[in-house]
């Protein structure tokens, strides 16, 4: 493939400032806008080629949101995600058909996530059939092929869904995902429907997936310990907003922003002798209708200041490749 | 031997099968445990393995009409509660034995208030004036520390957030005062500062109780931080029990080995997990042997032809390997 692609050190994905607001409506038929859920509220981020970016955070940090709109299943409201170089929300023809090819998912549920009604064989050759013009031959092939991949045997191909154990189900929805040969393959919290047992054959199986084909992953995961195992560089959300991102080891480690740290701490280590730094975090995650003032962590924040309610704090470098955005820093 | 201090429940052999089109699922095949005032034992195992239905024999509430309780005891302070009528049964409910589920979306009624669900709680333990049971209810709410009770008994359920209406749920539960709460993965549906608040908060009612709790789990992080002892359950039999530190520390089941080195550690990095290939036997066709032969990585002739009896491994600790026969049988 010839075409011009942006030359140098330009990570596979690249998102600028991204927002997604969406309007609160009130009134059944004729809506009026009363507010705006800012579900993503100007996040950036870069993944590089055969990297994994864990975005881990609570339920409503919009991480979700996040990985929705790197898959073109929302438009955002302000802010970029470039392929590339390439605005992904302003392709059109045969460039947005390649990045159907060039970009994949697979969500957390196995047992909803594939048509019941169709072989396994069928679900993976869709993906071929949207996105390629390939002969009979050659899709069978590809299916045996991928099938093959992701561990399971060639007659998985003739069988349908509900034949299959959940960690079987999320190996063919990662052998379609794969079947269209992607470079980017956003994971939505893979393994959190799967048994315990299952979830380190899969894990397993995406590390060795990523080293084998050069694949990039954006890990949405609310799993601190599966976030570590598979991503290289963590990102941690809160109410829309990054407020600690940094390689996976660095973040461990030491953990900067008292958001992340009590995140750190509300994770149950499988120890019953690790030492016990509870930091119980008082109330819930605010309304991102209402979203607090300045730092949006300043009510549940134990090290809040007085500049805390008034100034959002700035992502700021406290060391190569460590971002946080606390005043304290 | 256990001394029989402090048992406020104990079950022996309990045996619950499901009759289906497919044939007998033996969901719980052959469960004994004790349970000792104050302490909490954590049920330990993956999603097909009879926790669950563990813990719904106990108040005898399986799925009807397939479900049934085939065989067993379950002593509720030297009470068989398996012999007892079903009016009987909706006195011990709620009153001696509560149980707190998963989903708080489902374990509320969306048409009532909080109030409501609380005071028809209160109303089937107690025979008190109106008020004074208002009163009560508001109480409750505030023991589980949910702010503003006067407000909130006005509430409906979808006007709550998940970890508040956990928090409702875990009123209702302890409201009647009982001696034992079965906990079925009640913070699964919770987000982790959430479920650190939560767990905290059984903690103290425990203290001031000394409830006996159950904690029917499969995350072995909850375990560590919640549970005195714990048993693991696989294939609807208990392979291993023992006091939580012994059986981290020295696992002595192949299947708690095994299912312990395949959890990602928060704590140093890891190049590759092991994991445990294949799948459990399907329950309505189990092998005669250990139910773990297949998948095990010591696995000998012996263990595909009989099932190992549970033996003493430690102090309080047991284990159903035949791994752990002494080389001379002393009995």
């Amino acid at each position: 493939m010839l075409e011009e692609r942006a030359i140098g050190a330009e990570p596979l994905i690249r998102v600028e400032n991204l927002a997604k607001h969406f309007p609160v409506t009130r009134g059944v038929l004729i809506g009026r806008t009363t507010g705006h859920v800012k579900a993503v509220d100007g996040v950036s981020f870069t993944i590089g080629r055969q990297e994994t970016l864990g975005l881990v955070g609570e339920s409503g940090c919009g991480k979700t949101t996040t990985s929705r709109l790197l898959l073109r299943l929302e438009q955002p409201t302000a802010g970029r995600v470039l392929l590339d170089g390439r605005d992904i929300h302003a392709l059109r023809g045969a460039d947005l058909v390649r990045y159907h090819t060039r970009v994949q998912a697979v969500f957390q549920d196995p047992w909803s996530s594939l048509n019941p009604r169709l072989r396994v064989r069928e679900t993976i050759a869709e993906a071929l059939v949207v996105n390629r013009r390939v002969t009979r031959a050659g899709k069978l092939e590809r299916v045996e092929e991928v099938l093959h991949q992701v561990g399971l045997p060639l007659s998985a191909a003739a069988r349908y869904p509900h034949e299959f154990s959940g960690g079987q189900r999320q190996r063919i929805a990662l052998a379609s995902a794969l079947a269209a040969k992607p470079e980017l393959i956003v994971l939505d919290e893979p393994v959190s429907a799967l048994d315990v047992s299952i979830r380190a054959q899969i894990m397993n199986l995406l590390k060795d997936l990523q080293a084998r084909q050069q694949l990039s992953f954006l890990l949405v995961a609310h799993n601190l310990a599966t976030v570590r195992y598979i991503a290289q560089r963590t990102a941690v959300m809160y109410l829309g907003r990054i407020v600690e991102h940094a390689d996976t080891e660095t973040l461990y480690r030491s953990p900067l922003h008292p958001y992340t740290k009590a995140l750190f701490a509300a994770a149950l280590p499988a120890d019953p002798d690790a030492p016990r730094d509870d930091m119980i975090l008082s109330g819930e995650v605010p309304s991102p209708i209402d979203p607090p003032s300045g730092c949006h962590f300043h009510p549940r924040c134990p090290f809040a200041m007085e500049q805390c309610a008034r100034v959002a704090p700035e992502l700021k470098a406290v060391a190569s490749g460590h971002v946080v955005s606390c005043h304290l820093y | 031997m256990d001394s029989a201090a402090g048992v406020v429940l104990e079950v022996r052999d309990l045996r619950a099968y499901l009759y289906t089109r497919w044939g007998v699922v033996r969901a719980v095949d052959g469960v004994s445990f004790v349970l000792r005032e104050g302490e909490t034992l954590g049920l330990v195992g993956e999603s097909g393995c009879g926790k669950t239905m563990t813990g719904l024999s106990l108040v005898r509430l399986l799925p009807e009409p397939a479900g049934r309780i085939v065989d067993g005891q379950v002593l509720l302070e030297g009470e068989d509660l398996l012999a007892k009528s079903e009016s009987e049964m909706r006195a011990v409910r709620g009153r001696r034995v509560s149980m707190i589920l998963q989903d708080p979306q489902t374990s509320l009624n969306p048409v009532f208030t909080i109030g409501d669900q609380i005071l028809e709680a209160l109303g089937q333990h107690h025979v008190d004036g109106e008020r004074s049971l208002a009163a009560r209810a508001q109480e409750a709410l505030r023991r589980v520390k949910v702010g503003a009770p006067e407000q909130r008994m006005r509430a409906y359920p979808h006007q709550m957030s998940g970890g508040m209406k956990q928090r409702v749920v875990g009123a209702i539960a302890v409201a009647g005062e009982p001696r034992v709460l079965i906990a079925d993965e009640p913070t699964t549906a919770l987000d982790v500062t959430i479920q650190l608040q939560y767990l905290a908060l059984l903690k103290e009612i425990q203290a001031r109780t000394r409830l006996a709790m159950l904690f029917i789990t499969h995350d072995f992080g909850i375990v560590a931080r919640m549970c005195d002892r714990v048993a693991v359950m696989y294939a609807g039999r208990i392979v291993e029990t023992g006091p939580t530190r012994a059986l981290f520390r020295a696992p002595r089941h192949p299947y708690t080995e095994a299912l312990m080195a395949s959890v990602p550690r928060l704590e140093g990095h890891v190049a590759r997990l092991p994991s445990i290939e294949g799948q459990p036997p399907p329950l309505h066709d189990l092998p005669p042997g250990c139910r773990f032969a297949d998948r095990c990585a010591y696995v000998a002739d012996r263990c595909r032809r009989e099932y190992p009896p549970t033996m003493p491994v430690g102090l309080a600790h047991e284990a159903a390997c035949w791994r752990n026969e002494p080389s001379a049988p002393s009995r």
